[in-house]
């Protein structure tokens, strides 16, 4: 009981130097746009793409140990509308507007894989 | 001015994204994961959409940012619909300490 009760302070010990170091990431450093440094915004939106990327990186938790296979079904939904929002704020970071058209690409593809899992799961009938 | 709008837009959706993420790694079950990250994350990502059509202005951009805000708000319930039906009818129990099971009892129903 004791060795647990230790390993349980260990594991927040480890959370807490990893959420102190992001968060310490995120407010010091932003992401560097090498293209176009000229334009607008891009502290807040380097710091936006970097929560984005932490986001993804949870989903991805999920998708790797989900227990059911509805779990990582759920998992690779979320993932796909969170890449939309990625998509949409290269838009403004890099002043290119074709990266919007990714966006609607992946939404797109995203709502017919989600469909097409849930059939999967839900069995035999493929018909209809 | 309406460019900080648009980022203070942003700004919410980022917070949302995160909040809906956290419930899918936190929460117990399934269909709880489902309702926490479809709503939020729904609801972030649209934000997100409309502050880039703020701040991009009345361009091609802008008007494909509103696009695929509204095809998200179409899709997004259809596909949690259907992922909450296939989890329900491949079996997947529920929380030991959920209270209600409506869909069950309508299956019960029919038979």
């Amino acid at each position: 009981m004791n060795d647990y009760i230790g390993l349980r302070r260990l594991k927040w010990f480890v959370g807490m130097v990893f959420l102190v170091g992001i968060v310490s990431l995120i407010i010091l450093r932003p992401l560097p746009f090498l293209f176009y440094p000229d334009l607008p915004y891009l502290g807040f939106l380097g710091r936006a793409l970097y929560i984005i990327i932490l986001a993804c990186v949870l989903c991805l938790y999920r998708i790797w140990k989900g227990p059911t296979g509805a779990d990582r079904i759920v998992a690779i939904d979320i993932l796909g509308i969170m890449i939309v929002g990625l998509c949409s704020i290269l838009t403004i970071s890099t002043g290119r507007s074709w990266y919007i058209d990714i966006g609607i690409a992946w939404a797109l593809q995203s709502f017919i894989c989600s469909l097409a899992l849930s059939k999967y799961l839900e069995g035999k009938d493929f018909d209809d | 001015m309406i460019d900080i709008i648009g980022l203070v837009f942003i700004g919410v959706g980022l917070a949302f994204d995160v909040f809906g993420v956290l419930g899918l790694v936190r929460l117990p079950d399934v269909y709880n994961r489902l309702q926490a990250a479809t709503k939020a994350v729904t609801l972030g990502t649209c934000s997100i959409l409309f502050g880039t059509f703020l701040v991009v202005g009345f361009c091609a951009a802008g008007f494909k940012a509103i696009l695929c805000m509204l095809f998200l708000l179409l899709t997004s319930p259809v596909a949690a619909h259907a992922i909450a039906r296939g989890a329900h009818r491949s079996g997947i129990k529920l929380w030991e300490k959920s209270v209600v099971d409506k869909y069950a009892q309508d299956k019960e129903g029919e038979k």
